[in-house]
């Protein structure tokens, strides 16, 4: 535990994200569609950001834009003030599809970064043990992929991109596929492993509790094409509780998103009925 | 060949008999099958494929013993017995040295075929480049059955044993080859995103993602070119001089000797399958992460 506590000290210096008037487009049937339009926002060292949006706005696009997969038609996105090109280390992925490599052990999969980093075994192996106590993985981590379940296999993926200690933690509906209940443990799992780290997350979701549950800030995003249409405090205290979403801010914050979200799920499914 | 094939075809006369046959051999079957139902043994995974042998070389017994002649005619065909004849002659007559010399050919072929079909494999699938310049010709070769070689194998190779080799090999290559390069090309997308978060590097990527991906795909191809191989074989034996069970095959055609063939036939199918078993438990091995169907979970 004192090695996550030691890292929290010096990671709050980095992870400062900016995304400067980012716009993509795909050419599908010979046509150029244009997914994201201006995008603009700032993420500081330490912040917890959610964009939320209506499924298929681009949260995913602006997402992989970030991580280096996805080449902008127009703008820029520094991390660090370092322009974004191509993927890298600095900048932690979470999949919403299970990601973990079929062929490697959980302790293998979550060591793989340091591996690449050419980090010594011994340290390697304190290192990711201490997330895997972390995360209640310890004893799978002899276990492959398959044997274990959703849950377990997500946390695995947050720890594997954290043990990079990355400027920045990317995290595409990562808990989407789970059922409620390990949804809700995974998100309060997530919660306390960023308070002791203090990473900036950029977590892209579609589920307005699990937004106003988890951020600082939430992003709501408009479709056709995909922009920031407002920008939200999630101002409940911290440490949360899963009753936190009961309570009267929190439900007035949800009312508020919902009906900016609503909107634009009209307005998308509009254009879909074209 | 010699016997005129009006005779072959339907008779009445042997249609008839067929019937009285069957109406035998059903009743017989029926009052067996529903005892052993009722015994334990018929549950147990062993006794079922047991069964499945005695009843496949039962049949073919009786085929050859009725006569059977009902568009397929077993009239001449060596029956089970006189196989196994031939076979404790061929077993009392030095065996090991055609069974030896079988083995080192079809092995012999299926390494440089599963080195040469791995490597370049992985070099067609990962390399853009590599694939445009040489896919084209190898696959103006693959159709080519490896009979049609022969020639050539005389003609290329300075002994007949490295023609016998080289035609095993072309029997395994082709599968190998293909599997492996379906196999790199199909690297999951998703996977790749993966390293390259976490910072890897090219090599990386190969060596822990493209390649354990690709290996259950290869693994395929091994087991499908170590049966092509010994599917080969009697084909390359036919460059043979003395020995190889091919040969025997081979040879005992062309004397006209037909218990020996249906016994080569039978032995290279055992060698064959045994060593694609093996093939397969071995690259199992290299998988241990892998879930297969009929695995209980
Ligand atoms: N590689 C691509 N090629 C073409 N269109 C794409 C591609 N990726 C995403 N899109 C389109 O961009 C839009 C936004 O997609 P995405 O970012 O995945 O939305 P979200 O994650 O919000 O559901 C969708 O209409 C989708 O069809
Ligand atoms: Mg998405």
């Amino acid at each position: 535990m004192t090695t996550l506590v030691e890292k929290s000290a010096t990671s709050t210096v980095k992870g400062f994200v900016e995304v400067e008037n980012l716009s993509v487009s795909f050419r599908r049937k010979g046509q150029c569609i244009q997914v994201l339009d201006g995008i603009d926002f700032k993420v500081h060292p330490g912040e917890f950001i959610c964009l939320l949006g209506p499924s298929g706005c681009g949260k995913s696009t602006v997402l992989n834009a970030i991580a280096g997969f996805v080449k902008p038609s127009g703008g820029h996105v520094f991390v660090d003030k370092r322009h974004v090109d191509t993927p890298g280390a600095d900048r932690g992925f979470v999949f919403q599809q299970y990601s973990l490599l079929p062929w490697k052990t959980t302790f293998q999969n979550v060591e793989f970064g340091l591996k690449i980093r050419g980090i010594s075994k011994t340290k390697r192996s304190e290192i990711v043990n201490d997330y895997l106590n972390r995360v209640g993985l310890y004893k799978h981590r002899h276990s492959y992929p398959h044997q274990l379940s959703g849950g377990m296999q997500q946390r695995a993926s947050i720890i594997r991109a954290l043990v990079n200690s990355p400027s920045v933690l990317l995290m595409d509906e990562p808990f989407a596929a789970l059922d409620a209940q390990t949804r809700h443990m995974m998100q309060e799992l997530l919660l306390s492993i960023w308070s002791d780290l203090k990473t900036t997350v950029i977590f892209v979701t579609h589920d307005i509790e699990e937004a106003i549950f988890l951020s600082d800030k939430i992003f709501v995003m408009g479709v056709n094409p995909g922009r920031i249409k407002a920008v939200l405090d999630a101002p409940l205290d911290r440490p949360r509780h899963v009753d936190i979403v009961l309570s009267p801010e929190a439900v007035q914050l949800n009312r508020q998103v919902f009906e900016l979200i609503r909107e634009e799920t009209i307005k998308s499914m509009e254009v879909e009925s074209l | 060949m010699s016997s005129p094939s009006s005779e072959r075809s339907l008779n009445p006369f042997s249609l008839y008999r067929l019937q009285l046959i069957l109406k035998h051999c059903l009743s017989f079957l029926k009052s067996r099958i529903i005892s052993s139902f009722n015994t334990p043994l018929i549950h147990s995974k062993i006794f079922r494929r047991v069964l499945s042998l005695f009843i496949f070389f039962g049949v073919w017994q009786l085929l050859c013993m009725t006569k059977f002649n009902f568009f397929i005619n077993f009239e001449f065909l060596p029956s089970p017995l006189e196989v196994v004849g031939a076979t404790v002659q061929f077993f009392t007559n030095d065996p090991m040295q055609h069974i030896r010399a079988s083995i080192v050919r079809v092995l012999t072929g299926f390494s440089i075929a599963a080195i040469l079909g791995i490597t370049l494999g992985i070099l067609i699938g990962w390399f853009q480049q590599i694939e445009d310049l040489v896919f084209l010709p190898l696959e103006l070769l693959r159709p080519i059955p490896a009979v049609a070689w022969i020639p050539l194998a005389i003609l290329m190779f300075p002994n007949s044993e490295a023609g016998m080799i080289y035609i095993t090999f072309i029997g395994a290559f082709f599968p190998i080859l293909i599997s492996t390069i379906r196999g790199v090309e199909c690297t999951d997308l998703l996977l790749l995103r993966v390293g390259q978060c976490l910072g890897a590097t090219q090599w990386h990527i190969f060596k822990d993602i493209v390649i354990p991906g690709a290996l259950p795909s290869i693994a395929s191809g091994l087991v499908i070119g170590m049966g092509n191989s010994w599917f080969c074989l009697v084909t390359a034996e036919i460059l043979a001089g003395r020995y190889g069970v091919g040969y025997i095959t081979w040879e005992s055609y062309v004397t006209s000797n037909y218990p020996p063939i249906v016994m080569g036939m039978l032995m290279i199918g055992l060698m064959g399958a045994f060593s694609a078993y093996a093939v397969d438990r071995l690259t199992c091995l290299l998988m241990p992460w892998r879930v297969t169907k009929k695995q209980p979970l």
